[in-house]
């Protein structure tokens, strides 16, 4: 059993996820077809775009509760300027959406550094705040399918290459998270600040501008979530995605990002997101409940944090900064 | 750490001006009636902010309390169910407040996890067993008395016409007497403050930090518990979706009330004033016809201003 917790997590997982495709898949073969694991992929795909924005803020031994609600914000923008604008194209939706959600992140960001926020309480603030945004944006009606841009809707339709679009954008995203995080000063500088923020401040790293650069992306990756979001379902209403940023900070635990801050891999949160996709793809093929989703996704975050905090001896520094707890 | 500080008179200056404000705009507000059916929207949440409230003093959080609040509801259906009475229907809530409690507690001092984590975890596991069981059904026929707990004034029940305090309120505000003078009276609330400012010292001069934070979650259950009893009373039925979200609301009201996320500050004064002050604003809002989610963003953007603001003041003050 010890050497089994020497071995990488990320393999562990990755096993543990082939287990549970492997035994649905023995009690019903549909489970393990393309078909299939093109639809988890193309469910997956938001999340993990999702999951790569909170996994950099959680880096930072910050947390952005504020995602899902900028998701909704930013979508539903983009769902009335699609319908007030109908000759807009979606490059310029999709510039759009970005752009939204970076100004809502940076919101975040700028309170966070310029008071000196803890970002817990930032973001559960502008959770609401956003929130409520979209009601006073929308006056409280539905965008429903009929009223939405129909580039928006054909998005997650197009089909490039054989994969979905979605399945693109999210490739594209954890390439170049990974790219961000494992070759640019910037993103190494965020590991550091997240490991030791005192010797990062000592070594010369910009803080304050690394936070904003974080919660900005965040925001930014969210807001295009939005948009996918918004046309995948066809429909933009005030209670979209609502609750959806536990997901995310879920999927983002289970794949071995430490709360803590400096700890995590693009590889691992998305073996997270699969990990969840796989257990929501599966649970309606062996014909159990759907309802049980959510107790599980919930099982699995104390499993695996509980098995992370044994096998690193590091246990994992809290947001709320309780240092040294063995002591 | 003084019970009466400046942020607890920014509070009940604002709370005044609020009563100032809605009662000379909103006819009817300032009415006895009035204000005591307000405190119903709030009182349930106040409970589950007093617990949480010194949970985050001690520098740990709760976030599954309203998963909790559902579970001890379901409890009390399945009882029901059972053909027990009110009696074993309340025991059996407290029993599954206690254990809900008790399984954050364990997970965050024996395997040393961060609350938020652990509670986030908690948080879909409960909430996910309640959706289990119950689906897209709905528990309701509950025996007399608890509706009579949440719906009916001490004056009724005791007898003085002239008493219309609902028995909710009155709950509460016991509650919030006896948690700060545990907090603010005893060393048991001292110990609290040491582990919240500073857990390695605390543990040091010999606290054994661990046995509050497992006694702070099983009282954090406890609460819900309580509030679950008395929802369910209010509300006559269990649903999976019972107080979804009430988390947040009740952490907005602890941090509102001057409690610092981080830990070691803060006070139970502070805390009830916010919860009259966002439950009586929430209320008045609804008097004037503003819908929930609008409300919400105001209570969202409130949170975020009340604690900018004093740092913004702290500033100039340096500055100058």
């Amino acid at each position: 059993m010890k050497s089994l917790l020497h071995i990488r997590r990320e393999w562990l997982l990755l096993a543990i996820i082939a287990v549970i495709a492997l035994a649905v898949g023995a009690r019903a073969p549909v489970f393990l077809t393309l078909r299939n694991g093109m639809d988890i992929a193309n469910d997956s795909a938001i999340l993990a775009i999702l999951v790569m924005g909170q996994m950099v803020v959680l880096l930072t031994r910050g947390i952005d509760l504020s995602v899902a609600s900028n998701l909704a914000l930013t979508g539903m923008v983009c769902a009335l300027i699609g319908k007030a604008f109908p000759g807009v194209s979606i490059v310029v939706l999709i510039a759009l959406a970005v752009a939204v959600g970076a100004l809502l992140g940076s919101i975040n960001g700028w309170l966070i550094t310029g008071f000196n926020l803890p970002p817990i309480v930032v973001t559960l603030g502008t959770l609401s705040a956003y929130r409520g945004a979209i009601f006073v944006a929308s006056k409280g009606a539905w965008i429903s399918d009929q009223d939405i841009h129909d580039s928006i809707k054909g998005l997650p339709r197009e089909v490039w290459l054989g994969l979905p679009a979605l399945v693109w954008f999210a490739i594209v995203v954890l390439v170049a998270s990974s790219v961000f995080l494992k070759l640019r000063k910037e993103g190494r500088e965020i590991y550091a600040l997240g490991g030791n923020p005192h010797a990062a401040t000592y070594v010369g790293i910009p803080m304050q501008r690394r936070l904003r650069l974080v919660y900005t992306l965040s925001g930014a990756l969210a807001g295009l979530a939005g948009l996918l979001w918004v046309g995948r379902y066809s429909i933009a209403y005030t209670e979209l995605a609502a609750g959806f940023e536990l997901t995310v900070v879920a999927a983002c635990v289970i794949g071995g990002v430490s709360i803590g801050g400096g700890v995590g891999t693009v590889l691992g949160a998305g073996l997270g997101v699969l990990f969840i996709g796989v257990v929501n793809g599966a649970l309606p093929v062996i014909q159990v409940s759907p309802f049980w989703q959510q107790a599980i996704s919930g099982a699995v975050i104390l499993i695996s944090v509980a098995v992370n905090a044994r096998s690193e001896r590091r246990a994992g520094r809290q947001i709320l900064e309780r240092q040294g707890a063995a002591a | 750490m003084k019970a009466w500080n400046t942020w607890e008179r920014v509070l009940l200056a604002l709370l005044m001006l609020l009563l100032v404000v809605f009662g000379s705009t909103q006819t009817g507000f300032m009415s006895v009636d009035t204000l005591a059916d307000s405190t119903f929207n709030f009182s349930e949440k106040g409970l589950l902010a007093l617990a949480i409230a010194l949970l985050i003093v001690c520098g740990e959080i709760d976030l599954s309390i309203a998963a909790i609040l559902a579970l001890c509801s379901l409890a009390m259906g399945y009882t029901m169910r059972a053909g027990l009475g009110p009696w074993a229907i309340g025991l059996a809530a407290l029993a599954t407040g206690v254990v809900a409690g008790a399984v954050n507690g364990v997970l965050v001092t024996r395997y040393k996890l961060p609350s938020i984590v652990v509670t986030i975890g908690t948080l879909s596991l409960y909430r996910g067993l309640a959706l289990v069981a119950l689906g897209d059904q709905s528990i309701s026929g509950y025996p007399e008395v608890f509706s009579t707990l949440g719906n009916a004034y001490l004056g009724e029940v005791i007898g003085v016409k002239w008493l219309v305090v609902p028995i909710e309120f009155v709950l509460l505000c016991v509650a919030a007497v006896g948690v700060g003078l545990v907090l603010h009276r005893t060393t048991l609330g001292r110990r609290i403050y040491a582990i919240g400012a500073n857990p390695v010292a605390a543990r040091f001069s010999g606290i054994e930090a661990d046995r509050y934070r497992f006694a702070l979650f099983v009282f954090a259950g406890l609460m819900a518990a309580v509030a679950a009893i008395l929802l369910t009373g209010r509300i006559g039925s269990t649903r999976p979706n019972i107080a979804m979200g009430w988390e947040l609301d009740a952490i907005t009201m602890v941090i509102l009330g001057g409690v610092a996320i981080e830990g070691g500050r803060g006070s139970i004064v502070g805390t009830m004033l916010a919860v009259l002050l966002l439950g009586l604003f929430t209320f008045g809002m609804g008097m004037a016809n503003v819908t929930g989610i609008v409300m919400s963003m105001v209570i969202g953007v409130l949170l975020i201003v009340s604690m900018v603001l004093p740092k913004m003041l702290k500033n100039r003050g340096a500055h100058a």
